[in-house]
C-alpha cells in the first residue's frame, strides 16, 4: 500500500486537503481550514465532494 | 536580553490597565513608571484591582517621568499632541494609543475632531499601528500612532477584499456595535446603570472618527470611502464589525475564502471563522475578551453580489493595548506573540 500524498482542492473553500493510500472511497474527511466535511467521492483519481449536511440545528 | 524600559502615561484608565496587565507579564520590559495625577502616590491595584497581588507599583505624577526605552501615551484626545516635546523627549520611542497622530491629513481631522490640530508638523512621523497592514514599516518606526478600536475591525475584515480589487470602493457600509468599555472609565449622564443596562444605543449613525482612518487605509487601489455607523450594546467588552461589500465581479465563497487566505494564512492574530456548523459559526466577540485575535468570517449572498463580512476584537486589546503590545514587539525585534498568548475563555 502506498502512502504517497496527494493534495485535493476543498470544494468549499479551496484549502489544501492532503490524502494517501489508506484513504478509501466514501470516507469522510474534515477541512482543517472551512471546518466542513467531506466525503472522497473517488479514489483514482482523488476527488472530493461536500457531505450530505445533518438537519439544521441551530438558531438566533 | 536586556530589559527594556517602559513607562505608560495615563496609566489608570481602560487602556492603561490593560496595557499594564499585559506589561507585567512580558518576559523581555520592565515597566519603570506608570503615572496617573488623579491615583499619585497610590498602588496601581487600586485602579486596577485585578492586579492586586500582582504587582507593587504606584501611580507617579506626570511631573516625576524619568527617561526610558519605550513610553506608552494613554491620553484622552488632544493631551498627547499638545504636550508632544515634554513626552517626545523622555524617550526615543513613543506609542501613543489616542487619535492624535492616527491621521495624515490635517483637513480631515479638523473635520472629525472638531479642531485644528495642534501638531500639524508631526502627522507624518508616525506609523499606523495595524501590524499586519504595517508590519516593515513599524520594525523601523519610532513613532506609531495606535489604531482606533472600530477602525480596526473594521480595516481588518474588509482590507483583503479592497486590496483584491474585487469590490466597489465606495458602495461599503458598516455597522460597529461596541461595548461600553469603549468609552473610557469617566462616568457621564448616559452611563448611569439604569440609563446604559440593557440598551442598544445608536451613538453614531454617520459621522465617525474612524472614517477618516478606515478610508485611508482602504484606498489601496481606488479611494475607498465607506458609510459606518455605530453602536453600543450592552458588553463591556468586544467591537464586532458587520460590513456589506458590493463585488465588482463575479466571485464564488471559494474564491472569496483564498483572498482571505493570501491575505492572513501566516498572521499570528487574525483567524477566519466561517463554519457550517457547531455553535460558534461567525466571529463571537464573547470568545474574544481578554485576546489579541481578530476573527474575520464572510457569507456571499447568493442571491445578490453581496459579500457579509464579520470581524470582531476585544476593543481594549486589538483594538487598543494589544495591538500596541504588538507592535512593541515588532520595533523591538521580540516575538510577535510575546505577551499575548492568552486564548480566551470558553465558556464565558
Ligand atoms: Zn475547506
Amino acid at each position: 500500500m502506498t502512502t504517497t500524498v496527494t493534495v485535493v482542492e476543498c470544494v468549499v473553500c479551496g484549502a489544501d486537503v492532503e490524502l494517501d493510500g489508506t484513504t478509501l472511497q466514501g470516507e469522510l474527511i474534515d477541512c482543517d481550514d472551512c471546518g466542513c466535511e467531506l466525503e472522497v467521492a473517488s479514489v483514482a483519481p482523488f476527488t472530493l465532494r461536500e457531505a450530505p449536511q445533518e438537519a439544521e440545528d441551530w438558531g438566533q | 536580553m536586556s530589559d527594556v524600559r517602559v513607562a505608560i502615561v495615563g496609566g489608570s484608565g481602560y487602556t492603561g490597565g490593560e496595557l499594564v496587565r499585559l506589561l507585567l507579564f512580558h518576559p523581555h520590559v520592565q515597566i519603570t513608571q506608570i503615572t496617573s495625577e488623579r491615583f499619585a502616590g497610590k498602588l496601581v491595584a487600586k485602579a486596577h484591582p485585578n492586579l492586586r497581588g500582582v504587582t507593587k507599583l504606584k501611580f507617579t505624577s506626570v511631573a516625576q517621568l524619568d527617561a526610558c526605552d519605550v513610553l506608552f501615551l494613554c491620553l484622552p484626545h488632544g493631551e498627547a499632541a499638545k504636550n508632544w516635546d515634554r513626552y517626545a523627549g523622555l524617550a526615543p520611542r513613543v506609542i501613543d494609543l489616542s487619535a492624535d497622530f492616527r491621521l495624515r491629513d490635517e483637513a480631515a481631522y479638523r473635520f472629525y475632531y472638531h479642531n485644528n490640530h495642534p501638531r500639524p508638523d508631526l502627522l507624518a512621523d508616525f506609523v499606523y499601528g495595524i501590524p499586519e497592514l504595517h508590519r516593515e514599516a513599524l520594525r523601523d518606526a519610532r513613532r506609531v500612532a495606535c489604531a482606533g478600536c472600530n477602525a480596526t475591525a473594521t480595516i481588518l475584515g474588509l482590507f483583503p477584499l479592497y486590496r483584491a480589487g474585487v469590490v466597489l470602493p465606495q458602495n461599503t457600509v458598516v455597522e460597529v456595535k461596541v461595548g461600553s468599555s469603549e468609552a473610557g472609565n469617566r462616568a457621564n449622564e448616559g452611563s448611569h446603570h439604569p440609563e446604559r443596562a440593557g440598551c442598544l444605543r445608536s451613538f453614531s449613525p454617520t459621522g465617525h472618527r474612524h472614517v477618516a482612518e478606515i478610508n485611508r487605509e482602504l484606498s489601496v487601489a481606488d479611494k475607498a470611502s465607506v458609510h459606518f455607523s455605530a453602536t453600543a450594546i450592552d458588553m463591556v467588552r468586544g467591537a464586532m464589525a458587520t460590513s456589506h461589500v458590493f463585488l465588482n465581479q463575479s466571485l464564488t465563497e471559494k474564491d472569496i475564502w483564498k483572498i482571505y487566505r493570501d491575505a492572513y494564512g501566516n498572521e499570528p492574530f487574525v483567524r477566519i471563522v466561517k463554519e457550517r456548523d457547531g455553535l460558534y459559526r461567525f466571529p463571537e466577540p464573547k470568545l474574544l475578551a481578554g485576546t489579541n485575535y481578530c476573527d474575520v468570517g464572510f457569507e456571499k449572498d447568493p442571491s445578490s453580489d453581496r459579500v457579509v463580512v464579520i470581524s470582531a476584537i476585544d476593543n481594549l486589546m486589538k483594538g487598543s493595548a494589544g495591538q500596541a503590545v504588538q507592535a512593541l514587539n515588532i520595533m523591538m525585534g521580540f516575538e510577535e506573540t510575546t505577551a499575548l498568548a492568552f486564548p480566551g475563555l470558553h465558556p464565558v
